[in-house]
């Protein structure tokens, strides 16, 4: 596979992408690396065919017309002693071409032996690899070259052999860590387990999933190339022949008489190592792409998304909020871009919090639990919208809050406990000074006021040693030391609520249980929680009441007493029954078959449909209501509902009975 | 801080000795006779012979190197072959000019490199995409080709900054700056583009980030996110880039101060290379080698500060 018309032999940094069918393929497919490619060909064609095209020799002069711009005798104009511009650019490129490639020939023999031996092999190659990179990233290239050319004197292939060795350690770095990448991998493993040659596995595995690299580097080292050799003739110590460089010397020397001159001679080079570097971003890209998509390709087939996204669409919302609720979520609707379009992630999702209540919204992963405590206080990730419902707060409807007034509410009035506690801090600042910075944005006290303060929380989430904690960076500490920290930031401002992502599912069992306990702890001194979570038995020990969410909406919700006693939703009854803190001893532990479907494959009806061993026809036909199966029990279910009225909207002043 | 000055000092002195090595190799690769280059084809064979004693070529390689070496430690980098003028004197003389013209590119690179990086990461759009694509063509335009058109435009027919030359800032400051605008502002500009690629590309992974996310939740407004938090975080390879790109200003300033006409170490390592000038151009290249590895340091330095994981180590 070569790229379009291009000749081989010739062509210095031309991106032959032999890597995988895919990668070559892919890269054809972006216009910029095949308008790079076509101009990188005709430019090495024009030099190679010079004598042809050209209606001048290099070195014919014209004395009439000399340094005269363009005009139908001298297409690109012409320089001193009236020599033809398009003449030295066409008989020029074949002298800069040709030095260049020598430099790409001795840049690429040594350096990737070397790298692929270091990268395979290891030992002296490896020291060799790393010792020379650091020799050859010490001296600027320029110099070396203009040292072998003072003992060279105008030998130019001299100074670009020099260049192209001293580049090469740096081409070997890079090949040694792709082929030590490869090296790991198993399939290279099983060859070399079952002994394979050495030179084999080279040439056959690490070769061709390492020139992708390869291609990558050349295309630069190339560009470098020519800006150097161009450099060199600038400078007038390179070859006595005329070149592109010594070309825009002359333009130089020639400023005032005719600025003209600067445009072919730079512009030659400047299109030359455009073509070189789109070509070097356009093979990483390709690359970069092709690994994605074996990524992306695997889990399955995908339903034909639109006609579901329309049916599910339509939803409930424009409720009035629950009197006295802290929290009221009214037919919330979220969208995320996916693949490129806005698909909906979360759909009519409706519940309260009231003050001081823990209420846990618990499902399997990707069931949009994250997204809607995400969505209530405007913390969507990028491209998110709330596209329906509305999320009030206090009385005051948040979907139409400025983000300034979001802002104001976060930290303040609702603290955020996350999933990853470590990787929650920033790592560039100690643990106090961060909580120090949450204290100081809310009340504006002085720093060393906001210092005391912080000890004082970290002494509250019962950290062992405050004042050691407050001075450690988050790479010093454990999870649920951290853990500690995210909460004493989440309380710096006395908010009313917590939201706590998956607090506990990244800490071990004993600190989980203390982290339990923390949280019991504030629910007791009054602030409400909204708990997510796919754990049963934290939700029944901490919350009162239980929101079941799958594949982006609730599908029940209930006291948690009857709730775990009596499921409703037979998505429910699979996810207790499947729950490890539930299992009879001596007994399997039934599992739940299958998985979410993503977003852009819900089915029409029931989302649940898929995987429900009651589905009936009916279940596929109509987006189904979430229904009162008993007072402050919801359900989203035509079968295990059939007893109870349709309720359209939820469960306005109803929500609020259960809480306490 | 110790550490890192010990694991400096161990790599940075065999790669001065190395580099110094390998450049007095090259005088051992001149053809034909040193004396005969300098005195011309027609000299008198006894003033060659004479010359070739005076210049030491005739004592075997390994003394020749250990002479230099002990007059290079104490700062004595052997005479001219070409002229017998002091190396070190000419360095010392042209030193001041390099540094400014590095010193004010490097300011230069870094403001307008990491502003553009963080404005193409944040704003996205066509403003980002005119970013991104100047820095790419930035990085095809040849240094010395930018400063020519700069010169025209600026110089040449607007008048505004004078064509060549450098005046000493002892001499006249005000001068001094008017003659270092064109040169720092070619070759910081030209640089600037991989500065602000890395800052383009750390802020936008660094955005992304569970901490990020924890700090909207505690309400700082993105502007405070931005600066005391996501450009702290992604400064450290920042440093990095920034230390190769200064590497690469030592080089481009060769080509930049011959544009200019400047009198500094370029000049003097182009001409030592149009006049065969070996021992100049050996105590030029230990010269800039010594930058850069002091570049090393100040980065290694850097970084440390920026980044707790290697100072709390």
């Amino acid at each position: 596979m070569s790229g379009p018309a291009v000749q081989p032999g010739t062509q210095p940094g031309a991106a032959r992408p032999q890597a995988r069918p895919g990668i070559a393929r892919l890269l054809l497919r972006r216009p910029a690396v095949v308008v790079a490619l076509a101009v990188l060909a005709v430019i090495v064609l024009c030099a190679a065919l010079a004598s042809v095209i050209s209606p001048y020799g290099p070195e014919q002069q014209d004395l009439l017309h000399a340094l005269k711009g363009p005009s139908a005798s001298h297409w690109l104009g012409t320089g001193e002693l009236g020599l033809d511009v398009f003449a030295r650019l066409v008989f020029g490129g074949r002298v800069t071409l040709t030095v260049v490639l020598i430099a790409m020939v001795v840049y690429l023999a040594c350096g990737v032996p070397l790298g692929i031996l270091a990268g395979y092999k290891g030992g002296v190659f490896d020291w060799l690899v790393l010792k020379s990179a650091d020799v050859a990233f010490a001296v600027p290239s320029i110099i070396v070259t203009l040292a072998v050319l003072a003992v060279f004197s105008h030998n130019e292939t001299a100074a670009m052999v020099a260049f192209g060795l001293l580049g090469a350690p740096g081409l070997a770095r890079v090949v040694r860590s792709a082929a030590m990448g490869v090296r790991q991998e198993l399939f290279v493993r099983a060859a070399i387990t079952s002994g394979l040659k050495d030179g084999v596995i080279i040439l056959r595995h690490v070769l061709p999933r390492v020139a992708g690299v390869i291609l990558v580097q050349v295309s630069v080292f190339a560009a470098t190339a020519v800006l150097m050799e161009t450099g060199l003739g600038f400078l007038g110590v390179g070859t006595k022949e005329s070149s592109w460089g010594s070309l825009v010397g002359e333009a130089s020397r020639n400023i005032g008489l005719n600025p003209w001159l600067l445009v072919p001679s730079g512009g030659i080079i400047i299109v030359f190592v455009l073509a070189l570097s789109t070509i070097g971003d356009g093979i990483r890209d390709a690359a970069e792409e092709a690994h994605a998509a074996a990524v992306v390709r695997s889990p399955g087939r995908r339903q034909a998304p639109s006609a579901t996204q329309a049916a599910t669409a339509a939803v409930t919302a424009g409720q009035e909020p629950t009197e006295g609720a802290l929290l009221s979520v009214r037919g919330l609707t979220v969208t995320l871009p996916m693949a490129g379009r806005a698909t909906v992630t979360v759909r009519d999702v409706t519940f309260d919090v009231m003050p001081g209540e823990a209420v846990g919204i618990v499902g399997e992963s990707g069931c949009g639990k994250s997204i809607t405590a995400s969505a209530l206080f405007g913390m969507l990730p990028g491209g998110g919208r709330v596209t329906a419902g509305r999320v009030f707060f206090d009385g005051q409807d948040l979907t139409k809050a400025s983000p300034a007034a979001l802002r104001a509410i976060r930290g303040a009035r609702v603290g955020w406990i996350s999933q990853d506690p470590i990787s929650s801090l920033d790592p560039v600042y100690t643990a106090g000074a961060q909580v120090a910075q949450v204290v100081r944005l809310h009340t504006g006290c002085s720093r060393k006021e906001a210092k005391r303060r912080a000890l004082e929380l970290f002494a509250l989430v019962r950290l062992p040693d405050p004042a050691r904690v407050a001075k450690s960076y988050p790479h010093q500490l454990s999870g649920g030391m951290a853990q500690r920290v995210g909460i004493a930031a989440a309380l710096a401002a006395k908010p009313d609520i917590i939201i706590a992502d998956e607090p506990t599912t990244a800490l071990d069992v004993t600190v989980q249980a203390e982290i339990l306990d923390l949280l019991r702890d504030l629910r007791a001194g009054g602030t409400a929680i909204l708990l997510i979570t796919h754990n049963w038995g934290l939700l029944a020990d901490l919350c009162s009441r239980a929101v079941v969410m799958y594949a982006g909406e609730v599908v029940e919700e209930s006291p948690i007493t009857p709730i775990v006693r009596d499921p409703a939703h037979p998505y429910t009854q699979a996810l207790l029954r499947s729950d490890p803190h539930r299992g009879r001893r001596g007994q399997p532990l039934p599992s739940l078959e299958g998985t979410v479907p993503a977003p852009p494959d819900w089915p029409v009806g029931c989302h649940f449909q898929g995987r429900c061993p009651l589905a009936a026809a009916a279940c596929r036909t109509a987006a189904v209501p979430l229904v009162a199966v008993a007072p402050g029990r919801f359900s989203r279910c035509l079968l295990a509902g059939q007893a109870t009225t349709v309720v359209q909207a939820a469960p306005a002043g109803t929500g609020g009975q259960d809480g306490g | 801080m110790r550490q890192i000055l010990v694991r400096w000092a161990v790599s940075a002195i065999p790669v001065l000795f190395i580099v110094s090595l390998l450049t007095f190799l090259l005088t051992a690769l001149i053809p034909g006779d040193p004396g005969r280059t300098i005195l011309g084809q027609t000299a008198d064979p006894d003033k060659v012979a004479a010359m070739n004693e005076a210049l030491g070529v005739n004592r075997p390689l390994p003394v020749r190197y250990w002479d230099w070496l002990k007059g290079a430690v104490t700062g004595d980098l052997g005479d001219s072959i070409t002229s017998s003028v002091s190396v070190s004197g000419q360095v010392g003389d042209r030193l001041a000019v390099t540094l400014s013209l590095i010193a004010g590119a490097f300011i230069v690179t870094g403001l307008v490199g990491v502003t553009c990086g963080v404005f193409s990461a944040l704003k996205g759009g066509w403003l980002g995409r005119l970013i991104d694509g100047t820095a790419m063509l930035g990085m095809a335009i040849p240094v010395y080709w930018f400063a020519l058109v700069l010169s025209m435009v600026f110089a040449v027919k607007l008048r505004l900054f004078p064509a060549i030359g450098y005046t000493p800032f002892s001499q006249s400051p005000g001068k001094w700056f008017m003659g270092l605008v064109l040169p720092v502002m070619a070759l910081g500009l030209s640089c600037a583009a991989p500065v602000a690629k890395q800052t383009r590309n750390g802020v936008l992974s660094e955005l992304g980030r569970d901490y990020v996310r924890a700090l909207r939740a505690r309400g700082f407004a993105e502007r405070t996110i931005i600066v005391k938090h996501v450009l702290r975080n992604a400064a450290a390879p920042i440093i990095t880039v920034l230390g190769i790109v200064v590497v690469g200003m030592f080089g481009g300033s060769v080509l930049i101060e011959n544009v200019f006409a400047m009198p500094g170490l370029g000049g003097l390592a182009v001409s030592a290379a149009a006049g065969q000038d070996i021992t100049t151009m050996q105590g030029v290249a230990v010269v800039f080698t010594v930058f850069v590895i002091v570049v090393n340091l100040v980065i290694e330095v850097l970084y440390a500060l920026v980044n707790p994981k290697v100072r709390t180590r």
